[in-house]
């Protein structure tokens, strides 16, 4: 049961690695890093029941693991907000200052 | 390999894993924005289910409130400061996004061969616990008690940066 829990977070991660690196639209950039984050606590949870030394430990992990999520999404948001009214667009491609 | 006994939680657990990655896979095919933000919520609420079915009850939660709640609304308010032109325009990247298909399907065939190959011990799983928030609360206010703390001050130094970040500048 648990490489089957590990089978779907590993797939999750795998589309979220796409989404952040294919997607143009910065929010979705960041809507995909949270799915990866998401495949992560499933692993985390899974283990927690399943694993070598069952344990609460893996929840209480995937609490911490929650609240910086949210606060990095939060963080996230606001620079995004400042870019858009600096730039004027929320593509990342046209947020290319440091490689000119 | 095909031999397994179709106990509740294996239904269970086929339902809530189709909803989670066709939720996923929505999200990258959608052209909305707010459509994808939609299907995210929908594989969130995916895995709050998978948490109970993990005997992780306050985490489902905890998952539904924050994920499911304030991270999907979190984003809409963010499409909605930034107006964009609602749908995603195609990319023209035809190799960029080849080669990074590429990438994360050889990341997902490492990750396959090596949780086939681990023998994965059968201990006894994690036995579900009368109470599991109660037991959590011990956990968190006893031994990770230092921690909780250093998370209180990231999330009030996040939220005060976060206001200092996006505030409108007065003079411009």
């Amino acid at each position: 049961m648990l490489s089957s829990y590990l089978m779907v977070a590993a797939i999750l991660f795998c589309i979220g690695l796409y989404g952040a690196l294919v997607k143009k639209n910065a929010v979705i950039v960041l809507l995909s890093i949270e799915l990866m984050l998401n495949a992560v606590n499933l692993n985390l949870v899974a283990f927690s029941k399943y694993g070598v030394v069952p344990s609460l430990t893996g929840q209480i992990f995937t609490l911490f693991t929650i609240a910086v999520a949210a606060a990095e999404v939060a963080v996230g948001i606001a620079i995004l907000i400042a870019l858009f009214r600096a730039r004027g667009t929320v593509n990342v491609d046209e947020y290319d200052e440091m490689r000119r | 390999m095909f031999n397994i006994e179709w106990t509740g939680e294996y239904i269970a657990f086929i339902v809530f894993s189709a909803v989670i990655i066709s939720g996923a896979v929505f999200m990258i095919n959608f052209t909305k924005v707010v459509h994808m933000v939609v299907s995210l919520a929908a594989v969130f609420i995916g895995i709050a289910g998978m948490f109970v079915l993990l005997n992780a009850e306050f985490l489902a939660f905890v998952q539904v409130l924050v994920y499911a709640g304030a991270v999907s609304i979190l984003m809409i308010f963010g499409i909605m400061m930034t107006k964009h032109k609602e749908s995603e325009t195609e990319s023209k990247r035809g190799l960029h996004s080849l080669l990074v298909g590429i990438g994360a399907v050889a990341l997902f065939g490492i990750l396959f061969y090596a949780i086939r190959q681990t023998e994965f011990p059968q201990e006894q799983p994690l036995q579900a616990v009368e109470d599991n928030t109660l037991e959590i609360g011990k956990l968190l206010f006893t031994g990770y008690v230092v921690p909780f703390e250093i998370i209180s001050v990231l999330l009030t130094v996040a939220f005060i940066g976060s206001i200092v970040l996006a505030k409108k500048e007065a003079n411009e």
